[in-house]
C-alpha cells in the first residue's frame, strides 16, 4: 500500500531524514515512535506531498508523490501536527469546504458531513465558529476533516497530543474503530498509546529508523534478561549476602527509607524461590518481590539513546 | 466546457469563495471599506462643493495613492496568516494544485478592493444628475483603477508569500507599490536620457493615458505583465517552501 524508499530529506545542510525505507500494508495501523525533532513529521509531511524528498521516492499504491502528487492526496486523510484550523470559519462551513476540496458529490457530501459528525461527536457544535471551541472539540473537528472523504490511508501526527487523558481515550478508542477498513500511519511520545492501538511500531530517532516490528518483538529486542524488584525491611544493606546466590549479575539499591531496602537485581535465570529462601533462613521481613516485566518504555529509552 | 471547469476551474472557485468569504468573517474587511468610502467621500464632495467642477478627476488621480495602503492591507493576510496558523498545511495535503490556490487567493483579493471601488459608483451617478458627467472618460477611469488593482494585488500577494508576519508583508508589498509609484512622478528630475525610461517602469504614464481614455495595449501590457511577473515570482516562492 505504502512504499517508501530511501528517503533522505535535508533542510539547508541539516539532515532530518537519512536514508528512510519501509512499506506498510494494506490495513495495518503501523506507530511511529520517537523523541522530538527525530523526525516522524518530516516523514508524514513528505508521504503526504507537503514536503518533497530530497532523495528517495515514496509509492501509494500505483501512485508516486512526485509524480502523481493529486491522486496521491485523494487517497489521503491528513491531521497535520497541532492540528491546524481556520478560526474565523463554521464548523459545518470548514468541513463543506474539505468536502469540496475532494471533489465529493453534493449528494454524497451532505451524508458524508453527517456521517463523520456522528463519528466524532460534534453534534453539539455544528453551529459553532471553530473559534469558539475548545481543545478536544477541536481535535475533533481535525479528525472529521481527514475521514470526510472515506480515505484509504489515514496519517494522524500526534493526535492525543494536549488533550487530557479522558479526551485521549476517546481518539484511541475513534481510531480504533477505523481499524479494519483503514491503513493508519500514527505518531507519538506516548509509548502506552502504540502499545494499545499499533500492529507495528517504527521507533524513528536521528532520521533514522532503529526498530522495527510488533511490539512484542520490540520488547525481545532488548530481553535475555531477568529484572527482579526485592524489597525488605531490614537495619543494614544485605547486598553481600544476596550476592551469594547463583547467576546473579548486577544488584542494585534504588531505594533506602528509614530501614526499608529495595533492590534491583538483575539475573541470567528466574531467582525469585532463593530470594526467597535467603530471605527465610535470615529472617528478613519481605515487603515485596516481583519480576519486572520489560516495558516498552524501557526499548524505547534503550534503543534512543545507543545511537 | 464542462470536463474544461472539472480541471481547471472548480478547485479556484472553491479556494476563492472561501478567501472571499473570510474576508466578510472578518471585521476587517468592514473596517477598510467603511474608512475608504469615508476618505474618497472626502475627496469626491470637496472639488465638487467648493470648486464646482462635476468632474471624478481629483478623486482619481488621489486613488493611486490610497490603493497604496489599501490593497497591501487587504492582500497581506492571504498567504502570511496560513502560514503563521499552519493551514497552509492543510490547503497543500487536500488534491488541490498550487497554482490554483494561489490564483483562488488572487481572485478574491481583487473582486475584494473591487468591491470597494464599486461602492465608489455612487459618486459618478450623483454627477449625472447634477452636472455634465463624461461618462466615457468616467469608464475609462474605471478601467484604469481596475488594471492598478490588477498590479497591486499581485505585489501584495508577493509580499504575503514572503512571510508570515503580516505586518511584514504587509510593509514589503507598500515599498515595492510605492516605488513603482514613485518613479513615475519623477520624470521631471531626471536627466533627459532617462526620462522614457522612468515613464515606462512608473505608473503614472501608463494610468493617465487610460484615465484620459486612450486605452493603449501597450498601457494594458504593462499592467498585466507586472502582475503575471509578481504572481509568477510567488508561485515559485511557494514552491520552493516543500
Amino acid at each position: 500500500m505504502i512504499k517508501v524508499e530511501n528517503i533522505t530529506k535535508f533542510y539547508g545542510n541539516v539532515c532530518a531524514l537519512d536514508n528512510i525505507s519501509f512499506e506498510i500494508q494494506k490495513g495495518e495501523i503501523i506507530g511511529f515512535l520517537g523523541p522530538n525533532g527525530a523526525g516522524k513529521t518530516t516523514t508524514m509531511r513528505i508521504i503526504t506531498c507537503y514536503l518533497s524528498p530530497t532523495k528517495g521516492t515514496v509509492k501509494i499504491g500505483n501512485y508516486d508523490i512526485i509524480e502523481n502528487p493529486i491522486e496521491v492526496k485523494k487517497c489521503i486523510g491528513y491531521l497535520p501536527e497541532n492540528n491546524p484550523l481556520y478560526d474565523d470559519m463554521g464548523v459545518i462551513e470548514y468541513l463543506e469546504f474539505i468536502a469540496d476540496l475532494r471533489n465529493l458529490e453534493r449528494s454524497i457530501k451532505k451524508e458524508q458531513i453527517k456521517k463523520v459528525v456522528n463519528i466524532c461527536g460534534l453534534k453539539g457544535v455544528v453551529s459553532k465558529n471553530i473559534g469558539e471551541l475548545s481543545k478536544g472539540y477541536r481535535q475533533r473537528l481535525g479528525f472529521a476533516q481527514a475521514i470526510i472523504s472515506d480515505p484509504e490511508i489515514l496519517i494522524l501526527d500526534e493526535p492525543t497530543s494536549g488533550l487530557d487523558p479522558n479526551q485521549a481515550r476517546e481518539v484511541r478508542n475513534l481510531i480504533k474503530e477505523l481499524k479494519k477498513q483503514k491503513t493508519v500511519i500514527l505518531s507519538t511520545h506516548i509509548l502506552s498509546e502504540v502499545q494499545a492501538t499499533c500492529d507495528r511500531v517504527l521507533i524513528i530517532n536521528k532520521g533514522k529508523i532503529i526498530a522495527s516490528g510488533t511490539t512484542d518483538e520490540l520488547q525481545s529486542l532488548v530481553a535475555g534478561k531477568e529484572k527482579i524488584y526485592f524489597e525488605i525491611r531490614s537495619n543494614k544493606d544485605v547486598s553481600q549476602n544476596l550476592a551469594q546466590i547463583k547467576n546473579i549479575e548486577n544488584i542494585v539499591l534504588i531505594k533506602k527509607e528509614d530501614s526499608i531496602l529495595g533492590y534491583e537485581i538483575e539475573s541470567k535465570i528466574d531467582i525469585r524461590e532463593q530470594l526467597f529462601e535467603i530471605a527465610v533462613e535470615n529472617k528478613w521481613i519481605v515487603r515485596d518481590l516481583h519480576q519486572e516485566k520489560i516495558s516498552l518504555e524501557d526499548v524505547f529509552r534503550k534503543l534512543t539513546q545507543e545511537t | 466546457m464542462d470536463i474544461f471547469y472539472k480541471k481547471y476551474i472548480e478547485k479556484i472557485i472553491i479556494i476563492f469563495k472561501k478567501e472571499f468569504r473570510s474576508y466578510f468573517n472578518s471585521l476587517i474587511a468592514y473596517i477598510v471599506l467603511v474608512v475608504f468610502l469615508l476618505i474618497t467621500g472626502y475627496f469626491f464632495a470637496v472639488p465638487l462643493f467648493i470648486i464646482n467642477q462635476a468632474t471624478l478627476r481629483h478623486l482619481v488621480n488621489l486613488l493611486p495613492l490610497m490603493f497604496l495602503f489599501f490593497i497591501p492591507a487587504i492582500t497581506m493576510r492571504l498567504f502570511s496568516e496560513e502560514i503563521k496558523v499552519g493551514t497552509i498545511e492543510i490547503l497543500l495535503t487536500q488534491p488541490v494544485n498550487d497554482y490554483e490556490i494561489l490564483i483562488g487567493k488572487y481572485i478574491a483579493g481583487v473582486v475584494f478592493i473591487s468591491v470597494g471601488i464599486l461602492a465608489t459608483f455612487f459618486y459618478p451617478i450623483t454627477l449625472i444628475f447634477i452636472g455634465k458627467l463624461d461618462i466615457g472618460q468616467t469608464i475609462a477611469q474605471y478601467i484604469g483603477l481596475f488594471f492598478l488593482i490588477i498590479m497591486f494585488s499581485s505585489i501584495g500577494i508577493f509580499g504575503s508569500i514572503l512571510t508570515k508576519n503580516q505586518i511584514v508583508a504587509f510593509i514589503i508589498s507598500f515599498v515595492i507599490c510605492f516605488a513603482f509609484f514613485i518613479i513615475g512622478k519623477l520624470n521631471m528630475l531626471v536627466p533627459p536620457v532617462f526620462v522614457k525610461l522612468v515613464d515606462f517602469i512608473g505608473i503614472d504614464s501608463h494610468f493617465e493615458n487610460i484615465t484620459r481614455g486612450v486605452i493603449d495595449t501597450r498601457d494594458i501590457i504593462y499592467f498585466l505583465s507586472i502582475a503575471g511577473l509578481f504572481l509568477i515570482s510567488t508561485l515559485a516562492i511557494f514552491r520552493s517552501r516543500k
